[in-house]
């Protein structure tokens, strides 16, 4: 029987989150080859080093823009509350695939071991809210060093918070991207296609996101 | 510019050992401030050696021709007015460019290979064909010198004549000097000339001349008598410079720390997958799905 599927992702939704990924990406291979000589083949790949210094400020502002979008769209759904809380206290559980283990049925009565999930979970805000912080920190220390030149030397103090900064808001993205990318392919088979089609299964969001389907199943919409 | 592989010493970004084999002097060039009449003939023998395009100056109320160098002006005479302790004006000139340091921020700040190099005597020279056009080199000076160019988006500073100092000439600017402010040879000879002049002027009541040659950076290749030189701020020079702060954490423990957490990371996920696996749905059972959400 082919099981009913509910709406996890909207179209809008869907396409901001791959603005957001593929800026991202484009993002993360223009800043290693300055991170590191190791690292310089890949400005080949992206059509040189001057060409892809000139973009990456560019690509910048396309990407923070993308998170502010959500962050106007989901910023209600990202809240962490106190469900979120009490989840957070069995987390090693949650990594360790432990709800795996059992059948579906007495899986599904285990929850209760485990605090229910509204539509994202305690690790998925935790990212949102990386991105979203040290997206803003980017844009700020990504501006001075932007129009480095402009720059008067009695601000080079600018200069100097902005070198350390970015690579260290940058570090901080790159923890949570692989996580997020890990996760969301890799361990929860299911949620990759979920932000490319936009649909789950019903039994996908009550083990995932009980709280969230039980909204949704009583008619409210996707998104608070 | 010429790129000489046996004496380069040290290549920007660089994951390997530069090849500079050869030994050779250090060279320096002195620049005696107290002999300084403020002609500006090295500005002038600067843009016309290296056929720099003129750049319009700016009147700054001053005998100074504009407020900084720009990406096609390295060598700018600067003009300050310092008042002693005895209430005289001194009108302090100082030929402002390029230090060469022996310990370069901006080198160490590129991450283009091979942008900026170093040669074994001592010479810093910006390598436009692999300028990427980024900046960096700006935060890692502290003596304001890099210029990017609006136009053509990469960095231009003062070569110290490298062209025609390795075919045995010396920096146009030293030719054009005629007061032998400017003087160039190898770095031991100019700090020994630096010093008997310090002492010259030390005699003549300046108790406060001083040799101007930043350890900080390791010393330079251009090394200036200060009449004045206990406060060298007075001539517009940083009185400790060092490469910043930031640029070093950057540089060292943040770049080792930063790729090993990223590896981490990467290697982390990984294994956890090893361990632990997916987290697979299976559907609910018909009589299940319609309890619904319990």
């Amino acid at each position: 029987m082919e099981e009913k599927r509910v709406l996890r992702y909207t179209m809008t939704e869907r396409l901001i989150h791959w603005l957001a990924g593929l800026s991202y990406i484009y993002l993360l291979v223009n800043g290693l080859f300055l991170w590191t000589p190791a690292m310089w083949w890949m400005a080949a790949v992206l059509g040189g080093g001057p060409l892809a210094r000139a973009t990456h400020p560019w690509v910048g502002l396309v990407f923070v823009a993308a998170v502010f979008y959500m962050y106007g769209i989901w910023r209600q759904d990202m809240k962490v509350t106190d469900t979120d809380r009490r989840w957070a206290k069995t987390i090693g559980s949650y990594v360790r695939n432990e709800e795996e283990v059992l059948p579906p049925t007495d899986a599904r009565r285990s929850f209760d071991q485990w605090a229910p999930v509204d539509r994202f979970n305690l690790g998925q805000k935790y990212f949102f809210w990386a991105m979203f912080w040290a997206g803003i920190v980017l844009l700020l220390t990504g501006m001075v060093l932007w129009w480095t030149e402009y720059l008067p030397w009695s601000l080079r103090f600018l200069r100097y918070v902005s070198v350390i900064l970015h690579p260290i808001a940058f570090l901080v993205t790159f923890g949570a991207f692989v996580i997020h990318v890990y996760m969301g392919t890799a361990v929860v088979r299911g949620g990759f296609t979920s932000v490319i089609r936009g649909e789950v299964t019903e039994s996908w969001a009550r083990h995932h996101h009980r709280l969230w389907l039980d909204r949704v199943l009583r008619g409210a919409p996707a998104r608070k | 510019m010429a790129t000489k592989t046996l004496e380069l010493k040290a290549s920007s970004a660089s994951n390997s050992p530069s090849p500079g084999i050869r030994s050779t002097a250090v060279v320096a060039k002195l620049i005696d401030t107290s002999a300084c009449i403020g002609c500006k003939a090295c500005e002038v023998a600067c843009q016309q050696w290296n056929d720099l395009p003129p750049e319009t100056t700016v009147q700054l109320g001053s005998y100074q021709t504009l407020p900084e160098m720009t990406p096609n002006f390295w060598n700018l005479i600067r003009f300050n007015e310092q008042e002693d302790d005895n209430g005289a004006l001194h009108w302090l000139m100082r030929k402002d460019q390029c230090m060469h340091c022996a310990d370069p921020g901006c080198l160490a700040a590129c991450p283009a290979p091979g942008a900026i190099v170093q040669y074994n005597n001592g010479i810093v020279d910006f390598q436009q064909e692999n300028c990427i056009g980024c900046g960096y080199c700006i935060a890692g000076c502290p003596f304001n010198v890099p210029k990017l160019s609006k136009t053509t988006k990469k960095v231009y500073k003062c070569t110290l004549c490298v062209d025609r100092v390795s075919v045995g000439l010396e920096p146009a600017c030293i030719k054009a000097c005629p007061t032998s402010c400017l003087q160039f040879g190898t770095k031991e000879q100019m700090l020994q000339k630096a010093n008997s002049r310090v002492n010259q002027l030390k005699a003549a009541g300046f108790k406060d001349a001083r040799v101007y040659d930043p350890q900080g950076v390791g010393g330079a290749s251009v090394v200036s008598v200060l009449a004045f030189g206990t406060f060298p701020e007075a001539y517009g020079l940083p009185a400790d410079p060092n490469i910043p702060l930031s640029v070093q954490l950057w540089k060292s423990p943040l770049k080792w720390i930063g790729s090993l957490a990223m590896i981490g990371g990467i290697v982390g996920t990984f294994i956890h997958y090893l361990r632990f696996g997916p987290k697979i749905v299976k559907e609910d059972s018909a009589e299940e799905a319609a309890k619904g959400g319990d």
